[in-house]
């Protein structure tokens, strides 16, 4: 089953790399993507979507609640949010941080994975906590695709060492590589889907 | 949803009886709301309880009430703090105050109040508009234990460093600190202000129409919604509101895909401040 739902987190260096990743699709990428990048919760309003924008060529906004997921269109969890897939929609909240985190990276792939179940591929990037894990876990348990940036390529291993720890089974690929992986999965390829 | 697996539809039909039995034997109405923040809240409470089950909530709920009443507090209670979002309280200042002037008395609800940092920093900031002796700011929750905390107009001690930069940032002209006074390890505000402040239990799913309201604030209440049930607090709203009110939302929310869209003009786009047009 093709993949209609990308969900990346990440944390401490992340914005250089979902740069990479975002700048590496295509304007024709067939689906939807959200994103938990952790920040400080006065972090300016809209920068992080201005700074991806300019470096994408897929339309990037942050998420307003109960917006919809269009595919080709990246929305980002707005700062001193938590971000979770509703339905076909996107919804936000306002309870505790998780791993000190808000957005957490948990709460978003962990409602990805209840909301599309094998159709959403995971993606854990660079930081410096353990924050992403459980959700990947739980994406990889409902049969969705797990992946995991190459922890010798990361700025930072925590995140990526600590997802592969609970997903043993998580495809581990270089930072370069994660962009045209993600493409082969939503165009349907079943190769690029085994593990 | 395609694809769903056996315990996918488990987990939904025990989520349907646990909602369906809570509203029959406590009236609190849960149908409705999003069901991704819905079911990580019902999952806390259950592992909270030391449960395994959807189900077996759904049973210690029905024979014990101090467990609804402990659901109650993780569904409702939305963690705050006093002028969250800077900017809001800035553009209240510039862009509702000077419209809220014109009225000899003016009503405020504060619609989802929670334990109250919203209320009170309304009060401050009108009362540093020279307005909080003729508002009253209504400060209404479905949770009476949260409402407590926010009668009481006691918070956190340690809290007030971060409180006093967002009050500052919002454009606050006086020492933060001139507000309350220290009460072991909390800061109590003045009575004073809170003699602007009318506490009431209210159920936005469930209860009706009030008063008529020259402001409502409703900020990051409603992303706990479906969309459904936002049309009909929106209803509610419209309802509630006096000639060209106003309408306070938190800032990532929207009323662009409402059919109560057409109703509203921005007064603030970024910060989502609408004035209804009629």
């Amino acid at each position: 089953m093709a993949v209609e739902l990308v969900a990346i987190g990440a944390s401490w260096g992340g914005l250089h790399a979902v740069e990479h990743v975002l700048g590496s699709l295509p304007a024709s990428f067939g689906a939807a993507v959200v994103v938990a990048q952790h920040r400080r919760a006065d972090y300016d309003d809209g920068r992080l979507e201005r700074l991806l924008g300019a470096r994408c060529s897929l339309p990037v906004a942050e998420a307003e609640d109960k917006q919809a997921l269009d595919p080709g269109v990246v929305l980002v969890a707005p700062a001193d949010y938590h971000l979770l897939v509703e339905g076909g929609s996107v919804a936000l909240s306002v309870d505790p941080p998780l791993h000190h985190s808000r957005p957490s990276i948990d709460v978003l792939f962990s409602s990805a994975a209840d909301a599309f179940g094998e159709r959403v591929a995971g993606v854990v990037l660079t930081g410096a906590n353990a924050d992403g894990a459980d959700g990947l876990a739980r994406i990889a348990l409902r049969g969705g695709t797990a992946i995991v940036q190459d922890p010798e390529t990361a700025e930072r291993r925590e995140m990526p060492d600590a997802a592969l720890a609970a997903t043993p089974g998580a495809r581990v690929v270089s930072l370069a590589e994660i962009g045209p992986l993600l493409e082969s999965l939503v165009a349907g390829d079943v190769e690029a889907r085994s593990l | 949803m395609i694809g769903a697996d056996h315990d996918d539809a488990r987990e939904r039909l025990e989520t349907e009886l646990l909602l369906d039995a809570i509203q029959r034997r406590y009236g609190y109405d849960f149908r409705g709301y999003a069901i991704a923040s819905l079911r990580r809240r019902l999952w806390h409470r259950v592992y909270g309880e030391g449960l395994q089950t959807l189900s077996g909530l759904q049973e210690r709920i029905l024979h014990e009430p101090a467990c609804m009443d402990r659901l109650l507090l993780d569904l409702s209670i939305n963690v705050t703090e006093m002028f969250r979002d800077p900017g809001f309280y800035r553009a209240l200042r510039e862009r509702v105050i000077p419209l809220l002037r014109t009225h000899p008395f003016i009503r405020v609800w504060n619609a989802g109040c929670s334990t109250g940092e919203e209320s009170w920093s309304l009060a401050i900031a009108l009362h540093e508009e020279g307005l909080l002796e003729r508002t009253r700011i209504y400060a209404t929750d479905i949770n009476d234990a949260a409402l407590a905390r926010a009668s009481a107009g006691v918070f956190p001690l340690e809290r007030m460093q971060r409180y006093t930069e967002n009050y500052l940032r919002a454009g606050g002209v006086e020492a933060f600190s001139s507000y309350y006074t220290a009460d072991g390890d909390g800061a109590r505000f003045d009575p004073a202000l809170g003699a602007g402040i009318v506490v009431a239990q209210h159920n936005l799913v469930t209860d009706g129409s009030f008063n008529e309201f020259h402001l409502i604030v409703c900020r990051n209440v409603m992303i706990y919604f479906g969309s459904e049930l936002q049309e009909e607090v929106l209803q509610l709203f419209a309802d509630s509101m006096t000639r060209n009110a106003i309408l306070a939302l938190g800032r990532k929310e929207s009323i662009r895909h409402s059919r109560h869209a057409a109703d509203y003009e921005p007064l603030d786009a970024t910060e989502k401040i609408f004035r209804r047009r009629r």
